[in-house]
């Protein structure tokens, strides 16, 4: 084997390929050749990191320098002076957090770090997800081979229901149950499958593992396999991932070449083999009945449970379903024991949970934490607070099934049971921030919008509950509300959740309960005063120029497009005529001084 | 440029043929096949979807019942161009809807429809997961990130003009 003195790793994941890392790493290796460093320095093309916000990343081992927003240019100064001359190059470090005195040297070291404990993510980033003796070097496919030669299928589901994992796709059910439920089944035909159609808008923990660990995924189906009896894997992975399918592809041709897919795995007979399915875009398919009918080729519609896809299933055999995360966490639990992995988390959620971090916060990225770290250290620890000095207001988790959570709870320890007492839930990790700019009732008809358009319309509670709901809110916006539609919006959402037969619509008034608990003073705002005070909703907002800003310039007025801004260049402050105004923004957009505001 | 651009009916019918060939014995294909044919044709007009009814031996009722049920499939062509914007709930909080504006204006069409000469279309999207970069747009494979309205008459003239 080669041996190189310093390995460069170039972050190839969606967010820093848009800014141009594939061109950084042929610079690299280009650079290289020049210096006739090729044969002392490897360049490794891995996947994410985490650290999306400040892509491309470039992390040079052994030092664990972790280079931020690198540039072409700068990569000849990361060979001259880095890995030449030893010195590292202190302005493309960064400080992400407040709390670090000093730029961190080691990756680790960083306050974005710090506080995560990497399981399902523990690859990404670290190695190439095209190369499988990559996986290999890090334990990789040894959970299949200690299953296959030392246990029974029974043992592994053991382990498993031991570990205490729970489903990370949403809903928390114990996995090592699931798989118990199918095991049990007589069958000759049984399935093993993987929700890849990763809908929930702001979460992408699952293209991240896809995109730069995916043989952790084709080992935990396999060990599925094992444990349930099954010899058939379907993957269902959305086609909005083309490069998530393009890896997955990639690694099941490797691991079928290496004798790990396929028949009479690792010599001992066991037989396992997998396909990839495109999702067609469709937010219900997240729902596993509803991705067992589109696996099918099928209108992707929920039926009712029972029976459990366990009992009858993908064709009407039993068939386990299943998340990119949680099956990320089965080849660590199976190879180190679900004791082990028992020992992290709370009483009732144990292990790691990846949160994709969004919004208004400093570092967005992928962050993976213990069950029990609090709101307040992801946010502030690991995210580094609220960018331009605003007010926090609130997190939201779950997506359009889940709810917010605002400043007097960010101390509330982040599991499965406390994020539903607090009327949220885990949801498949989206965890986005929100700052004093943005309005609650509008994010509760983001939401709203959301559902009423995916909502597949087999039953009448969600199809046409959430229309009505969403029509209130409308009426609100625009500054029609009255104090009755609050009500009426609660005796909705609780007939909705009561009524519908999937989890789509059980949980789809869940933003506007929420927002609604939480934030009524809002709601009450909009309805009785018709304002919006964070300036969001158009039909309530009123721009207006503030005379002390003012430089009399006229810009605004020339950009008016119903000539409702008046004064004279040069002479006197301009003023908006508010009957006139359409409110469309332009002259807050022409204002050089911010002189134009919103209220 | 995207080969339905360049291919003529009776090829892209002929490939159309061939794919489903190698598909129709995989139980649950009619979604691959699908997205082949809109890969093939830019789009799904009724007589696709036929000739794939025809090629999986089943009603075309089911086929257009697919073909609607997914957002995915489109029964009107595309601009050579697609503007995707993406109105993710991360893209959200930080102004894609402002972007969208921007793009709708400037283009004078709204989401879901395509410029008269056939250059552009706008599709406002799901989330891409590329939330690092919000707001976010895509044309066609590339990705515009972390945008400013502002930006947005730049970008589209590289395209215009290309």
């Amino acid at each position: 084997m080669e041996i190189f003195r310093a390995h460069v790793l170039v972050c190839t994941g969606t967010d820093c390929a848009a800014s141009n890392s594939v061109e950084i790493i042929n610079t690299f290796n280009g650079s290289l050749i020049k210096h006739n460093l090729e044969k002392e320095i490897k360049v490794i093309r891995t996947d994410c990191f985490g650290a999306c916000e400040d892509g491309p990343v470039v992390v040079v081992y052994p030092e664990g320098v972790t280079y931020y927003r690198v540039s072409l240019k700068d990569v000849e100064d990361i060979i001259t002076e880095h890995l030449i001359n030893g010195r590292f190059l202190s302005r493309l470090m960064v400080k992400r957090s407040e709390a670090e005195a000093e730029l961190p040297v080691n990756v680790e070291e960083t306050s974005f770090f710090k506080k995560q404990r990497r399981i399902a993510l523990r690859n990404c980033g670290l190695i190439d997800p095209e190369n499988i003796e990559e996986y290999i070097a890090r334990d990789g496919y040894q959970g299949l081979a200690k299953a296959l030669t030392t246990m029974k299928p029974a043992d592994v589901i053991n382990e498993v229901k031991i570990s205490g994992l729970r489903g990370r796709g949403g809903g928390g059910f114990p996995t090592g149950n699931k798989w118990d439920f199918a095991a049990k089944q007589v069958n000759e035909t049984k399935y093993v499958c993987c929700n890849a159609d990763e809908g929930d808008p702001g979460a992408f923990m699952d293209r991240s593992i896809l995109e730069g660990d995916p043989h952790s995924l084709i080992e935990a189906m396999a060990l599925a396999a094992y444990a349930i009896g099954s010899k058939t894997g379907y993957v269902y992975v959305r086609a909005e991932y083309p490069t998530a399918v393009k890896r997955l592809k990639i690694a099941i041709a490797q691991a079928k070449e290496y004798g790990l897919l396929g028949q009479n795995i690792l010599g001992t007979g066991f037989e396992f083999d997998m396909e990839i399915r495109l999702g067609a875009g469709a937010f219900v398919c997240g729902e596993e009945t509803a991705l067992l009918r589109s696996i099918e080729g099928k209108r992707g519609m929920p039926t009712p449970r029972p029976p459990f896809p366990a009992i009858k299933g993908l064709f009407g055999k039993p068939t386990i379903l299943n998340n990119v995360e949680t099956y990320a966490n089965i080849p660590v639990i199976v190879h180190s024991g679900g004791a082990e992995f028992a020992k992290i988390g709370t009483d009732k959620s144990k292990g790691t949970k990846v949160f994709a971090l969004g919004g208004k916060v400093n570092n967005v990225g992928l962050v993976e934490i213990p069950m029990g770290t609090t709101v307040r250290e992801i946010v502030y620890d690991i995210g580094g607070g609220i960018p331009n000095d605003k007010a926090f207001k609130a997190v939201q988790t779950g997506g359009p099934s889940g709810g917010c959570i605002p400043a007097n709870h960010l101390d509330t320890p982040i599991d499965y049971d406390n994020l539903i007492a607090l009327g949220s839930m885990m949801g498949s990790g989206g965890m986005i921030v929100m700052d004093e700019d943005t309005c609650m009732v509008d994010i509760a008809k983001f939401f709203l919008e959301f559902t009423v358009e995916e909502s597949c319309g087999k039953c009448a509670p969600c199809r046409i509950g959430t229309k009505r709901m969403l029509e209130i809110l409308e009426k609100i916006t625009s500054g029609k509300g009255e104090l009755s539609d609050l009500d009426d919006l609660e005796r909705l959402a609780v007939a909705i959740k009561a009524g519908s037969l999937c989890g789509l619509g059980q949980t789809a008034p869940n933003p506007v309960l929420s927002t609604l608990h939480y934030f009524k003073n809002e709601y009450i705002s909009h309805v009785v005063d018709k304002k919006c005070e964070c300036g969001v909703c158009k039909a309530l907002t009123n721009f207006f120029i503030i005379a002390d800003k003012c430089r009399k310039c006229g810009l605004c007025a020339k950009k008016c497009p119903v000539g409702c801004i008046s004064g004279e260049v040069g002479k006197t402050v301009f003023e908006i005529d508010p009957a006139k105004c359409i409110k469309c923004g332009a002259c807050e957009e022409a204002c050089k001084f911010s002189a134009v505001i919103r209220k | 440029m995207p080969s339905h651009v360049t291919e003529t009916q009776k090829e892209k019918f002929d490939k159309l043929d061939s794919f489903i060939c190698q598909n129709k014995e995989n139980p649950g294909s009619l979604i691959a096949v699908l997205q082949e044919a809109q890969n093939i044709f830019g789009y799904l007009p009724l007589e696709v979807q036929k000739k794939v009814a025809t090629g999986l031996n089943i009603p075309v009722a089911e086929v257009y019942g697919v073909v609607t049920f997914y957002s995915f499939f489109t029964l009107e062509p595309k601009g050579e161009y697609e503007i995707s914007v993406c109105l993710g709930t991360a893209c959200y909080v930080k102004g894609s809807n402002l972007i969208l504006d921007k793009i709708e204006k400037i283009l004078g069409i709204k989401a879901g429809q395509c410029t008269d000469d056939g250059k552009f279309s706008i599709n406002a999207c799901r989330c891409i997961g590329a939330c690092g970069l919000a707001p976010v747009i895509t044309i066609n494979q590339d990705v515009y990130g972390r945008l400013e309205p502002d930006e947005i008459p730049d970008i589209l003239r590289k395209y215009r003009e290309a």
